[in-house]
């Protein structure tokens, strides 16, 4: 299927040369497995791929039909070049406010992740997930959409509720699961609920959301009032079926959906060919269920703002549901229960073409003439203070352990009203 | 022989198997070049090469049917889940199409499979790393369900499910990985080491499936447990100085029920023991079949000690899990039943 993709001259790689067979173990009584191009002890090396030039990409009206746009699929929205340079007709021409704001949400994120990671490793939480290398894509989608929007989020875009300044402290209490939890202790670290912010209770399972987000857009269309929903999905979690539902139920009701796939590259070991990557481009499933698909530098705050803008707008103006893949690379572990060096170079983030969306955006500030180093360093350590204020608030609290909700709470929200079991077992708990 | 932990002798079961039998594969998320977040299945994609041991894509249901398939076709697939919170995706693989291919064939098909999960709680992995799901199983036709608690019969015990010929749920209670954790959180846990089950042969050797394992023998009040629990009842009785015999159940379907009505006829009192929740779990089950079999022997209401009928709660682990001490009083109610 691959070659015969390549020969129509669709160009399945733009990005990813195909694979010489004699690098994989095939034989006639052999199972095939793809295999990463780098392991442990390799140097890392991205040279395979090839990626179209900045502002080659045609932007299409928003209400073209998808079978014009097919090559969107499988090429590269980029919009900054290698100088942080703005181009081409996908360029969203944002003001300066708007970019600093962005620029400062994104070091906010990754300022938290720092200090909640380090956290975890004092003993102070249970598990942490960083999103370092991705916090362009959560922060960018946080301010193309409004918070009556709903996104139905992975546990990789905190950057979505640091973007709209969900309080920090009220974060580290779920962190810590202390007597200030809003989720009064129910819920693992990092797997927030925020309604108010348009964030839906995040799962814990992957994949398994995707597809309420379709019911969600649905209920919005049912209800007219002009709200969209967006979800989140791995390469890896492309494989569940929750991932083909979505696709199918937002294609065939036209629901005002944006579905993003976070192709990051790794899901804990296995690197993204496990989930069909060397075959296709994960944006290229939207095409078999006629959906558009866009595919967008993930590193790149403007192009990723201008994909995600232009799929808000297909689906506001009834026109249904667009598939986008964001390409970037998970520069950390999994979790704090993971460690990449088992199974990866050890510093392979640092070798990433894309390079980082921090510094992506910061420079393409400074090329405005509009930020500085100074003013960066300045904002670096007043975001460092405000994180550290808010930890110490929060480790007033308590940190897990030290500090819980009332035990009793452990029996509320099973149901609406806990039956008499409930009362009964929680009567035994409280020793009465 | 080696010592070995648990971890270790499940990975020696399956190298074992793999080395005796070319028709032995495993697969799973994570669990070819990285060996499996546990890292249960480590080296064997080294040893075995990566048509024998390889990594998944996340698709449970995908992972479920495409054993079945492979089973279905003369291989004898172990299939790694990752946390046994994620199977249910494969349910309908394993209730409509692994557990009945048998019996809708008449034997022209079976599945020989055998699903390894990690279950059970104890590790602050909140609701999503920390269930046991048990009656799920235990509750559809053709399906076997068992639950090792050492390393010795962890690893007699999955060369046996490798072998049998119907698709066996092979539940690992994660907690006692490393060691027999009693339920004493706050106390620093044992390694498997200094604990005689850790002395496991290198080779070849079963376990069967459907045999309980009498771990304390006493006259005052029968214990029934399984997996991590197991220890929890074993320390529980350490520390009320009750009599108790402790059984290990190790297989949920078969149910070793001889085993079960010798010893309740014996003692005429009976406390159950699990970590899943209490509505249908299965001790509801033991509670029917002791009632129907020893009636008459029974000298006190059968107790039962379960996990709260809520889902896993993060911050309240150590109130949700079964503690030593509310099995010390369901054995003082027990014994002091007229």
């Amino acid at each position: 299927m691959g070659a015969d993709v390549l020969r129509d001259g669709t160009c399945l790689n733009a990005m990813t040369k195909p694979v010489a067979p004699s690098s994989q173990h095939v034989s006639p009584d052999s199972i095939v497995v793809p295999q990463p191009h780098c392991r442990p002890g390799d140097e890392p090396d991205f040279s395979r791929l090839d990626f179209p030039a900045v502002g080659s990409t045609r932007r299409p009206a928003v209400d073209e039909s998808p079978d014009k746009m097919r090559e969107l699929a499988y090429g590269l929205i980029r919009v900054l070049d290698e100088d942080g340079c703005a181009g081409g007709e996908w360029n969203p021409e944002l003001d300066v406010d708007t970019l600093r704001r962005a620029l400062r949400a994104m070091v906010l994120t990754r300022t938290f992740d720092d200090r909640m990671f380090r956290a975890h490793r004092q003993g102070k939480t249970s598990f942490y997930m960083k999103c370092t290398g991705e916090e362009a894509i959560g922060c960018a989608q946080a301010i193309v959409l409004s918070k009556e929007d709903m996104f139905f989020p992975t546990y990789r875009v905190q950057g979505i509720l640091i973007t709209r300044d969900y309080p920090l402290v009220q974060m580290m209490n779920q962190i810590y699961s202390n007597a200030s939890d809003p989720l009064q202790g129910r819920q693992l670290p990092i797997l927030y609920s925020a309604r108010e912010y348009g964030f839906f209770s995040l799962s814990g399972n992957v994949g398994t959301q995707y597809c309420q987000a379709v019911g969600w857009a649905m209920a919005n269309t049912y209800k007219n009032n002009g709200h969209i929903a967006a979800a989140f999905i791995g390469d890896g979690s492309t494989a569940t079926y929750d991932f083909h539902h979505a696709l199918n139920f937002a294609a065939v009701y036209r629901a005002p959906v944006i579905l993003n796939i976070t192709n990051n590259q790794w899901a804990i070991s296995s690197f993204q060919g496990i989930a069909g990557g060397q075959q296709t481009t994960f944006a290229a499933r939207g095409i078999g269920y006629g959906l558009p698909a866009l595919r967008v530098d993930g590193n790149d705050f403007l192009a990723v703002y201008a994909a995600t803008d232009w799929a808000a707008q297909r689906a506001r103006k009834g026109l249904g549901a667009t598939v986008i893949e964001f390409y970037t690379y998970r520069a950390e572990g999994h979790s704090t229960s993971d460690d990449p060096s088992k199974y990866r170079p050890r510093d392979e983030a640092a070798h990433w073409p894309m390079g980082d969306p921090v510094k992506r955006l910061k420079q393409h500030l400074i090329a405005l003439g509009e930020w500085s180093d100074e003013q960066h360093q300045a904002m670096e350590a007043e975001l460092v203070a405000e994180v550290r204020a808010a930890a110490r608030e929060a480790e007033a609290v308590g940190t897990l352990g030290q500090s819980r909700p009332p035990v009793s709470e452990m029996f509320e929200q099973v149901f609406k009203s806990p039956d008499w079991r409930l009362e009964r077992q929680r009567q035994e708990v409280l020793g009465q | 022989m080696s010592t070995m932990n648990m971890i270790q002798a499940l990975n020696s079961a399956m190298d074992v198997m793999m080395e005796r039998d070319p028709n032995v594969l495993v697969f799973g998320e994570d669990a070819g070049y990285f060996g499996g977040v546990f890292r249960v299945t480590d080296g064997l994609q080294r040893k075995y090469g990566v048509s024998r041991c390889f990594d998944a894509p996340i698709a449970e249901g995908g992972i479920v049917a495409t054993a079945i398939g492979m089973g279905a076709n003369g291989l004898r697939p172990v299939v790694e889940i990752q946390f046994v919170d994620y199977i249910y995706p494969a349910y309908d693989q394993l209730v409509s199409e692994a557990a009945r291919l048998r019996y809708r064939s008449s034997g022209e098909f079976f599945a020989p499979i055998t699903v390894r999960s990690p279950y059970g709680g104890g590790i602050m992995g909140g609701q999503t790393h920390s269930q046991s799901p048990e009656t799920i199983f235990t509750h559809v036709p053709g399906l076997k369900t068992v639950i090792p608690s050492t390393p010795y019969d962890a690893k007699g015990m999955l060369i046996s499910a490798i072998e049998d010929d119907d698709p066996v749920i092979f539940l690992e209670p994660k907690r006692i990985y490393n060691g027999p954790f009693d339920g004493h959180h706050d106390q620093p846990l044992q390694p498997w080491a200094k604990h005689p089950a850790s002395e496991v042969p290198d080779g070849h050797y079963r376990v069967p499936l459907g045999s309980a394992d009498v771990r304390r023998s006493g006259k005052a009040v029968t214990v029934l447990a399984y997996g991590t629990m197991v220890y929890v009842a074993l320390a529980a009785v350490a520390e009320s100085g009750i009599d108790a015999e402790v059984i290990d159940l190790r297989s949920l379907v078969p149910l070793d029920l001889e085993t079960i009505e010798t010893s309740v006829k014996k003692t005429g009192r009976c406390v159950i023991v699990h970590e899943a929740p209490q509505t249908s779990g299965f001790a509801g089950e033991l509670i029917a079949l002791i009632q129907q079999h020893c009636f008459y022997h029974l000298e006190a209401p059968i107790e039962r000690v379960t996990g709260w009928d809520t889902p896993y709660p993060h911050a309240f682990e150590w109130d949700y899990f079964v503690s030593p001490a509310r099995v010390v009083e369901a054995l003082r109610r027990a014994v002091e039943a007229v």
